[in-house]
């Protein structure tokens, strides 16, 4: 019986060996260890075998029963996962086809530049003030010390509605509005971003155009903080290394006035065809608010001082983005609008 | 303003280079923008003669000259020039000349005859256009008969010089001279001016006063008026390096006379009106205002108009010219002229600005008065003027200068606390510096209790109050210097207002949508709500215009967005581009009884076209339904979930398939697909939806902060219902009365399935719902929902004559 035993174990071994599918070793199974299985229909005559013996045969038995239960399951496992790589396989994809994309728009890149440039003034304590785009001869000019018949008009080819009455030539009629309203509050610290239109359509033109006007007023600011803030700003917006100049420049409504500069972004101020081999590109208007407008506005220019400045979004953005031509913004051609 | 480098060194030692002038003057607030060397690559070409020109043999068109460049050797050039004679001077450019055009002048031959050079015209030598009779423009240049023969062309033409390019501020008035700008140089490199003497030869037998008297009527319109007059010159044309500094400035020389007024003009920044005397009826100036439709021929020959408010140069009988802005051409000096009477004057700077805006005519005359000239310097440009004209027209002068001087100038003083400098330049400057900076501008500076009392020039009208001072010595002081620091004082925290917050947020979600964000025009073309559909009694049509439009396609502020996303959608379809989603967010303004009109902020979004198909997505058109989607989320994504669409009208739009935006019993927006007509009107291949929202009006709506909910406990059940109602019902009513008879442990319904075809009736649809049941406090029966879907089946039967489709 012993030898049976081990004969049958040795038979189990090699057929659990050959077999290849899970279906057939399902059946070897069943064949050795099942309830009709060899090993149990050869223990069915153990009562034949002397009962000394019996617990040696007993035990033989089960160590058979317990190796081939262990092949069995070894075997298992090697097949399921053969069929699985084999199922992988068969499964394989082209992981080059383009996916399932969901459709996904773009912002104006406008509105890109005038986000990043708010969320720097934002973190520099301003708020983001708005005004009308229609606007009062007042606001848009005689409030800004523009008073009629000033030369300085001719800067900003107006579009009229009527006599009193346009669309505002730049965002720092904002300035005076928001003087006004926070009287005799200080500090006011904002900034506003919106739409100016002037008379002129052409290659570098655009009848509407995006600007920011700034403002800081305190009981004492100076110059010094404003050479600071546009800098801070500067390099934010194009890199620690950006140099920075000012330049005395005049406008009706700061004085001291400064334009602002960077050095190229393009050539980095070695001179190239953007800034016209100067190295420098001009990106803002600057200065101190004239004691005229403070004093219009409400606020005595003995106890107030502040600095405004106003920058084209345009023009940032096509430094930025590297554009060299204005009238995409407005064409929105979507070729072009999706590059951003 | 143009202005020569040459010229600038007779007024100040200058040992800078022009390109360091320049950078140092645009750091000093003379913004320089371009320094130009007049001879830039003009490289041998001489004067020559032509000895004799003949024809062609093998051209028409082409001549064969001989020519000599040095009045020995003889060359042979071949032109095309027709305005040429035997015995011209005239430029020529030999073998390997170059000239500014970037051409390279060869040795070759030109129809079978050898050519050794060219003859050039003004143009080739790049003299700027306008500024020489046409015929030496685009012609030979033809110069006059004594000039040195062989010497280089630059010399003649006094092309060793550089123009800088002045950007001039509008408040630097001053500027517009070179003497201003000399000022400026000299107070830039810690210079003297130089004051050249003029020095006068005057006829003593003849008194001015016996040929003209000045009689000036408007007083507050003119300062000012003297004259001058040079009797028996020669016109003739002035000498070359006059010309070339005049063209350098871009004004044309026209003859001795005239070319001298706009040197000195150029010069001192006064200008000067040459008469011919003779032309003047009855010895007498007159300035006095126009009367109203009086008419004058201008200078330029045009017949103008005048108004009362104008100022007029008249003589004894007539209008002789517009002061200040241009000369009549009845008194104008021509070849003929013998006798010449110079105006310097000063005329009221707003009055002129006026005048020359309502003629629009501007001239170099009116672009100085109306910025102000320096009231105490008429006087010395007669004078200067004076001098010039007898040295090149000859003449002699009549005694004296009639000087009507009728408004004194007043100096300004002002007072500068060195106090106050600090506090606005955030830098402190010694008393010492401040006091030079003004005094090397001109300023008269003295002490005073402290502060400096200072005495402001008689050319600078813009420095009238103490921030002007203090922005002369931040510039002379150098805005370099000034260091850079952070605002000191009260901490502010920057921040969005809640519709600035809304805004960007629905741009974010929209974007996310599918959407892209475009900027268009405030400005729109009238006929727009033709194309709109929108009819004839609209308020919309009830526009701003602007009074000066671009064109008419930009002439009127919109009241309506969508159609500028249509021309968008239209634009991007010409060019092939055919899936269109967009969006803008911008205002639309309508008139108010106010001044200025109400601008509100609106929402337009177009889609139009088609996603194309790909490997694993089909082909995709947008419809009503996308649209309406991406508005679901984009309310639900904001905060706005109480939303409800209703079926609605609108003549833009399609009338079967449009619908209403409300929000707490308001309307706030419609969305639809385009009216046919519409599409029609702006050739839009595809059918297109849109959607426009009124922002402003949700601005002031509360958003509630979400309040969470406890996740639920007890498991949910879903149910199936599907019913057929006749077509006209409308879903939202079904979803609304299964809602209401579904009560609290209905959680959510919706539709999952529409259906009209085989198996159910003509006119007739199914349509299925999804009913999930689910209760906070048990886990519901089997029982208990299907006595829910009875109720709800009971509901749909009664309200809808609703059947349950087997």
């Amino acid at each position: 019986m012993k030898d049976e035993l081990l004969e049958i174990g040795k038979k189990a071994k090699e057929e659990i060996e050959k077999i290849s599918n899970l279906e057939g070793l399902n059946n070897l199974r069943v064949k050795y260890l099942g309830k009709r299985g060899e090993i149990t229909s050869i223990l069915r005559g153990i009562s034949n075998v002397e009962p000394q013996k019996r617990p040696e045969i007993g035990a033989i038995a089960n160590q058979i029963r317990a190796e081939i239960e262990e092949l069995i399951e070894k075997k298992t496992k090697a097949l399921k996962e053969e069929e699985k790589n084999k199922r992988m396989l068969e499964e394989t994809i082209d992981v080059t086809l383009p996916g399932k994309r969901c459709a996904f728009g773009n912002k104006h890149p406008l509105t890109k530049i005038l986000e990043e440039i708010q969320s720097i003034f934002l973190g520099l304590g301003f708020s983001v003030a708005e005004g009308p785009e229609v606007e009062t001869d007042y606001y848009n000019f005689e409030a800004l010390n523009l008073p009629k018949d000033h030369p300085a008009r001719d800067m900003q080819d107006t579009f009229f509605i009527n006599s009193e009455v346009l669309l505002r030539t730049h965002t720092s009629p904002v300035q005076v509005r928001v003087m006004e309203k926070a009287y005799p509050e200080l500090p006011v610290k904002i900034i506003c971003p919106g739409k100016v239109y002037r008379r002129d359509d052409d290659a570098t033109h655009s009848p509407m155009f995006t600007q920011v006007e700034g403002l800081a007023v305190d009981k004492r600011i100076t110059f010094s903080d404003l050479k600071g803030t546009l800098s801070k700003f500067v390099q934010i917006m194009f890199g620690e290394k950006t140099k920075v100049r000012f330049r005395p420049s005049f406008f009706p409504f700061t004085e001291p006035s400064a334009e602002v500069d960077i050095s190229c972004v393009i050539c980095a101020g070695k001179g190239c065809r953007v800034c016209g081999n100067t190295g420098w590109l001009e990106i803002l208007g600057a200065g101190m608010v004239h004691p005229k407008v403070l004093e219009m506005s409400g606020y005595n220019p003995e106890e107030a001082a502040g600095f405004a400045f106003g920058m084209g979004v345009e023009r940032i953005a096509m430094l930025k983005y590297g554009i060299d031509d204005l009238r995409l913004f407005y064409d929105n051609d979507l070729r072009f609008l999706k590059q951003f | 303003m143009k202005v020569s480098y040459n010229w600038l060194r007779e007024f100040v030692d200058i040992e800078l280079s022009p390109f360091e002038l320049a950078d140092k003057l645009t750091m000093f607030g003379i913004a320089v923008e371009n320094v130009k060397y007049l001879g830039e690559n003009i490289d041998n070409v001489v004067v020559g003669k032509i000895l004799s020109i003949n024809c062609h043999p093998n051209a028409d068109k082409l001549v064969i000259c001989q020519v000599t460049a040095d009045g020995k050797n003889r060359l042979q050039i071949v032109t095309g020039a027709t305005n040429i004679s035997e015995g011209d001077i005239v430029p020529v450019a030999l073998d390997g000349a170059k000239l500014p055009n970037g051409v390279t002048i060869k040795k070759a031959k030109l129809r079978g005859e050898v050519s050794n050079g060219m003859l050039c015209s003004g143009e080739e030598l790049g003299i700027e256009r306008g500024m020489l009779p046409d015929d030496q423009q685009h012609g030979i240049m033809t110069l006059p008969s004594d000039t040195e023969l062989g010497i280089d062309i630059k010399r003649y033409l006094h092309f060793d010089d550089y123009v800088l390019d002045l950007d001039l501020t509008p408040n630097r008035g001053d500027c517009l001279s070179v003497v201003g700008v000399a000022r400026e140089v000299a107070a830039l490199l810690g210079k003297k001016i130089k004051t050249p003497e003029i020095v006068l030869e005057e006829d003593n037998s003849a008194d001015i006063n016996d040929f003209i008297d000045v009689d000036i009527q408007s007083k507050d319109l003119c300062y000012r008026y003297a004259c001058r007059l040079i009797k028996g010159v020669k016109i003739g044309k002035s000498p070359m390096w006059m010309q070339q500094r005049l063209i350098a400035a871009g004004i044309r020389p026209i003859n001795n006379v005239v070319d001298v007024t706009n040197y000195v003009m150029l010069e001192l920044g006064q200008p000067l009106h040459a008469f011919d005397y003779k032309k003047l009826s009855g010895s007498k100036i007159i300035v006095r205002n126009a009367c109203d439709d009086e008419k004058i021929v201008t200078l330029d020959g045009v017949e103008r108009s005048l108004t009362e408010d104008m100022l007029l140069i008249c003589d004894a009988k007539s209008p002789v010219a517009v002061a200040g802005v241009m000369g009549g051409l009845h008194s104008e000096v021509s070849d003929e002229t013998v006798d010449i009477l110079i105006e310097s004057a000063c005329f009221n700077a707003i009055n002129i600005r006026r005048t020359s805006k309502k003629l629009n005519l501007r001239s170099e005359s009116s672009i100085r008065f109306e910025k102000g000239v320096d009231v105490t310097g008429c006087a010395k440009a007669a004078d200067r003027a004076a001098e010039l004209i007898q040295k090149l027209a000859g003449g002699s002068l009549a005694k004296g200068i009639v000087d009507r001087y009728v408004k004194k100038y007043e100096e300004k003083v002002l007072v500068l606390r060195p106090s106050r400098v600090e506090h606005i330049l955030g830098v402190s400057i010694e008393k010492q510096d401040m006091k030079g900076i003004l005094s090397s501008l001109e300023f008269k500076v003295e002490d005073e209790d402290g502060n400096l009392k200072v005495t402001v020039p008689s050319f600078r009208h813009d420095v009238t109050m103490e921030i002007d001072l203090i922005e002369e010595i931040a510039r002379a002081y150098s805005y370099d210097k000034i260091p850079e620091t952070l605002i000191y004082g009260i901490t502010t925290h920057g921040s969005l207002n809640q519709k600035q917050k809304l805004i960007s947020e629905i741009k974010n979600i929209l974007v996310g949508c599918g959407l892209t964000e475009v900027i268009t025009y405030g400005f729109i073309d009238p006929n727009t709500f033709d194309k709109m559909n929108i009819p004839s009694d609209s308020k919309l049509r009830d526009v701003l215009k602007l009074q000066n439009p671009l064109s008419e396609e930009q002439s009127v502020m919109r009241t309506v967005l969508v159609p500028n996303l249509l021309e968008v959608a239209q634009r991007n379809h010409n060019r092939s581009v055919h899936d269109v989603a967009i969006f803008e967010i911008g205002r639309v303004f309508y008139k108010t009884d106010d001044v200025l009109p109400d601008e509100r902020t609106v929402l337009a979004v177009v889609l139009s076209g088609r996603v194309e198909k790909t490997w694993n997505e089909p082909l995709y058109e947008y419809d009503f339904y996308h649209l309406k989607g991406i508005i679901e989320v984009l309310f639900e994504k904001i905060g706005l979930k109480d939303l409800y669409f209703e079926k609605h009208s609108d003549p833009s739009f399609h009338p079967g398939r449009t619908c209403s935006l409300n929000l707490r019993g308001k309307m706030v927006g419609v969305l639809g697909e385009l009216h046919p007509d519409v599409l029609e009107n702006y050739k839009l291949p595809y059918r297109a939806v849109a959607c426009k929202i009124d922002l402003s009006s949700l601005f002031d709506m509360k958003i509630k902060t979400p309040k969470y909910k406890k996740l639920p406990k007890f498991p949910p059940v879903e149910r199936d219902l599907a019913v057929v109602v006749e077509k006209g019902v409308a879903s939202q009513e079904l979803i609304n009365s299964v809602r209401k008879a579904g009560g609290r442990i209905l959680k959510s319904a919706y539709v999952f399935d529409v259906y009209s075809g085989e198996q159910v009736p003509d006119g007739y649809k199914s349509i299925a719902f999804k009913l999930i049941f689910q209760a906070d406090d048990r886990t519901l029966t089997d029982k208990e929902i299907s006595k829910k879907v009875d109720q709800i089946l009971n509901a749909l039967e009664k309200g809808f004559k609703a059947k349950l489709r087997g």
